[in-house]
Order: C-alpha cells, then sequence, then structure tokens
C-alpha cells in the first residue's frame, strides 16, 4: 500500500491524544488538517507583507498583491484553467455555486427552463438551484441514483435535453464515495448548449482535477478540504462564459468608475470580488497548493483508493453493515450503517476513544430518503491517514457493537 | 470519572433497551400529530396525542427514527405522560428539560421515575437536542390542542 506516513510530522494537529488515546481523524470530507507549511505561511505574511491588495502604491502592498495573484495563477495551473482570469475567489464551493444561480440564472434562465442536478447532490448544490427556480420560474429535475450509488444514465438521453439550460453535477459524492463521470456528461451538455456546473468540493486536492479536460463552464471547490484554511475557495469559470455575466456584489475592487449615478465595472475575475478580500486565505491557499504538488496529487488519489479498499474490506466484516456507495473504483471515503447503532450512538463511542467520525445526513438529506436511513456513519479519509489508524478504528467499532448488541 | 463511565451512564441498560424496543411505538388516529426533527442529524418524530375534555393525554403513541437517546427518551415519557393531567405533562416536561440540561432544578424526582436515568444526557451537551426530540413534539402538540379548545 503506498505509504506517506512520513507526512504526518508535517501536521502538528495529529499528534495528541483525544480522551486519553490518540486521535484518529477520519473526518477529512468535512474539512481537511493543515500542514505547519502553510500555517507558516500565513504567520510569514502576516508578519512580513500584511497590507490590502490592488491599492497601496507602497512596497507592502505590492507584495502582499504579488502574492495574492500569484496564488490565482497557481490555482489556474492547479486545476488547467486557460488563464488566471478564469479563477474567482469566494468563501468557498458554497458561495462558489450561490455566485452562478445568482448572477447567471438571473440573467440567462427564463420560466419553463429545465435545472438538471442529480440525486446525490449536497445541500449547496441543490438549494441555490431551487432559490433560482423559485426567482425565475425554472423547473428542477434530476438523475436519480441507482442502489449502487452511481447515477442512473440510463435517462440521460430522457433528462439531459436542449430544454436543459443548466446541469449541475457534483464530481465526487462526499456521501457515497462515488466519482461521476463529469467529462463524458459535460461533453454531453456542451453539444446541446446546456451550461455545466461541477461542484469540485470533495475531488480537488484529492484527484487530478483538469477543467479543461473535463469541459464544463463552471467548477467550484473549497479550500478548506485542501490543506488551506477556511473561508477561501474558488470558482473557476470559462473565459467567455464569464464575460457576459453581470457583476454579483457591487462595492470597491470591482469597479473601473464609479459617478454619483453609474458605475463601469472591471473584467473576470475582479469583477466579482468586490470588497477586500481574504487576502490570507488566498495565500494559504497558494500554500497548500505547493504542498500538495510536492506530495503529488496522483500520489494522493492512488493512497486515497487504496487504503478505502482496505477501510471497505475490513468493514463488511462487521456484523450488521450496510455499505453504501460503489465497490469498485471511488473516493477516500466509506459510509455504512450499522443495524445495533444510530450513527449518532456510533460516532459518540467513538469519540470517547480518540476516533474522529461524522454521523448524520452530510448535508445530502436527498440521499439518505433515497436510501431509506435515518442518516449513515462516515469515515473519510486524506493522504496523512494510515492502515493502522483504519486497524484502530476496526478495533473501536468491534467495541461498539458489542456495546450496543 | 473517565469518559467511558460517561458513556455507560449515557447508554444505560434500560435506555438502550427502550430504544431497541419502545413502548408505545406506532400510530393514532383521530389525534393531534406533531412531526419534529433535528435538522442537524436527521432524526424524525411523529408524535401522536389524544387529549381529554380537560386537555390531558388521553393516550399517546410514536413513531420515527433516530439515535437511542432520542427514542429511549419518547418512549419512556409516552410511559410517564400517558393519563395525566395537562399541568402535570407541563411540569414533567419542565422537570426533565433540567434533568438532562442540568440548569433549573428538579420539582418532581418521583413523577419522572426512569427517566431520571436520562441525567447522564448532562455530560454530552449536543444530545440534549436528542432527549428532547420527543418532548418537544408534546409540547407542540399540547399548545395546539389548547389553541383548538
Ligand atoms: C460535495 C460537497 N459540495 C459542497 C460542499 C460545501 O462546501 P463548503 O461548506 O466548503 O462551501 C461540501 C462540503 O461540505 C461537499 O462535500
Amino acid at each position: 500500500m503506498t505509504d506517506l506516513s512520513h507526512l504526518r510530522v508535517d501536521f502538528p494537529i495529529l499528534h495528541q491524544q483525544v480522551h486519553g488515546e490518540p486521535l484518529v481523524y477520519f473526518d477529512n470530507a468535512a474539512s481537511s488538517q493543515k500542514p505547519r507549511q502553510v500555517i507558516a505561511e500565513l504567520t510569514r505574511y502576516y508578519e512580513l507583507d500584511n497590507a490590502n491588495v490592488h491599492r497601496g502604491l507602497y512596497e507592502l502592498s505590492n507584495r502582499a498583491t504579488d502574492s495574492f495573484e500569484a496564488a490565482r495563477k497557481k490555482v489556474a495551473c492547479f486545476i488547467g484553467a486557460g488563464s488566471a482570469d478564469e479563477v474567482i475567489f469566494t468563501r468557498g464551493t458554497t458561495e462558489s455555486i450561490n455566485l452562478v444561480a445568482q448572477v447567471w440564472a438571473a440573467q440567462f434562465l427564463k420560466a419553463g427552463d429545465v435545472i438538471l442536478y442529480t440525486g446525490m447532490e449536497h445541500h449547496s448544490n441543490l438549494v441555490p438551484w431551487q432559490l433560482a427556480a423559485r426567482r425565475t420560474g425554472a423547473v428542477l429535475k434530476h438523475i436519480p441514483v441507482l442502489d449502487d450509488g452511481t447515477l442512473d444514465l440510463t435517462l440521460l438521453d430522457l433528462l439531459l435535453t436542449e430544454q436543459a439550460k443548466l446541469f449541475a453535477c457534483v464530481h465526487v459524492s462526499n456521501s457515497l464515495g462515488t466519482i461521476n463521470p463529469v467529462r463524458e456528461l459535460c461533453a454531453k451538455a456542451r453539444a446541446l448548449g446546456v451550461t455545466t456546473l461541477i461542484d469540485g468540493a470533495q475531488a480537488a486536492g484529492h484527484l487530478p482535477v483538469n477543467v479543461r479536460d473535463i469541459g464544463c463552464d463552471f467548477y467550484a471547490f473549497s479550500g478548506h478540504k485542501m490543506c488551506a484554511p477556511t473561508g477561501i475557495g474558488v470558482l473557476y469559470g470559462k473565459a467567455e462564459v464569464l464575460a457576459k455575466m453581470e457583476p454579483w456584489h457591487g462595492g470597491g475592487e470591482m469597479i473601473e468608475s464609479v459617478t454619483l449615478e453609474a458605475s463601469t465595472y472591471k473584467a473576470a475575475p475582479h469583477r466579482f470580488e468586490a470588497g477586500t478580500p481574504d487576502i490570507a486565505g488566498v495565500i494559504g491557499l497558494g500554500a497548500a497548493i505547493d504542498y500538495l504538488e510536492s506530495v503529488g496529487i496522483e500520489k494522493i488519489h492512488q493512497h486515497g483508493q487504496e487504503l478505502t479498499a482496505y477501510a471497505m474490506q475490513c468493514l463488511a466484516e462487521l456484523p450488521g453493515i450496510r455499505l453504501l456507495g460503489p465497490q469498485g473504483d471511488r473516493a477516500s471515503l466509506a459510509a455504512f450503517a450499522l443495524a445495533c447503532a444510530h450513527p449518532h450512538d456510533l460516532v459518540e463511542f467513538a469519540n470517547t476513544h480518540g476516533l474522529a467520525l461524522r454521523g448524520g445526513h452530510h448535508c445530502t438529506q436527498p440521499l439518505m430518503k433515497r436510501f431509506k436511513v435515518p442518516g449513515t456513519s462516515r469515515a473519510s479519509f486524506y493522504f496523512y491517514n494510515t492502515a493502522a489508524e483504519v486497524d484502530r478504528m476496526m478495533d473501536i467499532l468491534h467495541r461498539a457493537v458489542t456495546f450496543f448488541s | 470519572m473517565a469518559l467511558s463511565d460517561d458513556l455507560r451512564d449515557l447508554y444505560q441498560q434500560v435506555i438502550l433497551d427502550h430504544s431497541k424496543s419502545p413502548r408505545n411505538h406506532g400510530q393514532l388516529t383521530d389525534c393531534v400529530h406533531v412531526h419534529g426533527d433535528n435538522p442537524t442529524c436527521g432524526d424524525e418524530i411523529d408524535m401522536y396525542v389524544k387529549f381529554n375534555d380537560e386537555g390531558g393525554i388521553a393516550d399517546i403513541k410514536f413513531d420515527g427514527q433516530g439515535c437511542a437517546i432520542s427514542q429511549a427518551s419518547a418512549s419512556m415519557m409516552t410511559i410517564k405522560v400517558k393519563g395525566s393531567r395537562r399541568d402535570k405533562a407541563m411540569a414533567m416536561l419542565k422537570d426533565f428539560r433540567s434533568v438532562v440540561t442540568g440548569e433549573g432544578s428538579v420539582q418532581d424526582e418521583d413523577a419522572l421515575g426512569e427517566l431520571i436515568l436520562l441525567e447522564g444526557v448532562q455530560k454530552f451537551p449536543q444530545r440534549v437536542k436528542c432527549a428532547m426530540l420527543g418532548w418537544r413534539a408534546l409540547e407542540q402538540a399540547m399548545q395546539e390542542s389548547a389553541k383548538e379548545s
């Protein structure tokens, strides 16, 4: 198995006892831990370069602006964007999707148009579209999920038609671990003139992402799930799509000139970044990308797949377990339901042994209904997790089964 | 006390037993029906309450899905409040809230009976919502019946 445990020294937080036992952090799908390289870069920025960007004509502001815009270039490279101007900084995936569901939807959707999404979306890729549908009169449709946790693509020809104006789809499901065939889906959408948005919250930093290869119009992700600080995220938008979009928030930074009557606006990406941005967050995101690239995304992906396969194989032996999601190719998480214990109780038990699992609906209530479970327990991994930690989890879970049976 | 002892307190045998075979489980017709949920974890409860002419609780049943704490609490609650006068049920609700939060004082411990066992929840503040799920549904049902009459 790919072993990246030598990287654990970079994550100070992992080396602590919780309730008297070594911490096992298996809630990476909710948020990842941060390496000291990223933490150090934040400190460096605040101690040496801190100033507002794009404003001052003095050394500190120039340095801050340079680091800020250098991070934008890093992001562009990281996701294979055509240019840094296609990278908009947001607070995270949720804000990225809302930007599109407000600005783009208001301009391009009309009553009767179809918004197509899938039955495995995170609430953040459902609710913004429901709000957009309410405002525009657009109609919501979804691609159902099959028992094996993949999309029912037999219905694709029926659902993905010219009537659909927007197709929103999660790249990697945070509840099932499914990796969706986004490239094929976007190719089909493009052929029909349907605009596409991919929710990459669980994909970026976990597997190689190339937006031009995927062929999407928008791609959204969060920094905090890939070693960067909380509060910073990205909306990638194809240049020609962004060029047609109206501004979102109004304020400083996004304008060209302002009179008391009217204003003119900058081009993308600054058009969509009103006000002082999360400068430290952006610089931290840049440092996180440097870190991940030094490890190698391919290697991270391979490690995740191997560790997950091992965990799935161990979990299958637990009495009364039901594993959700596809068996084969999948992302680095395992979601399950136990007959003897509700996720809430199981997660509570795990916590008393220093094991951080997630229990509940994982912001995918429709999916929980679909699989007829009140919620699931989820172990989600990142490259600093090890097979020995999976063994510890299994030991704790076996004890939980005895406790609750 | 070690956390594992706290955990044993939280999940005492009686509590696990109620959660595995909840009493007064099912539905009633011709009654006040309240649906309660815990949006953060997805727990759901349906409370069916029949009131007598004085506003007392003539019959009560519940169903739904949830953790051991929410299920056991609802199950024990139905046993205790069935046949109670309205003011008595209200007083128990208040006392039970004090038991699980540790805030305020319990007026009538005897009335709560085994519900006192849920005291262990105090050490797990994020589980207060679970313990109160059925009670909040009952409270709402009582409010609705008061409005109707
Ligand atoms: C698939 C998916 N989409 C969207 C989000 C929302 O991300 P954020 O809360 O960082 O905006 C998450 C994270 O919880 C997620 O897993």
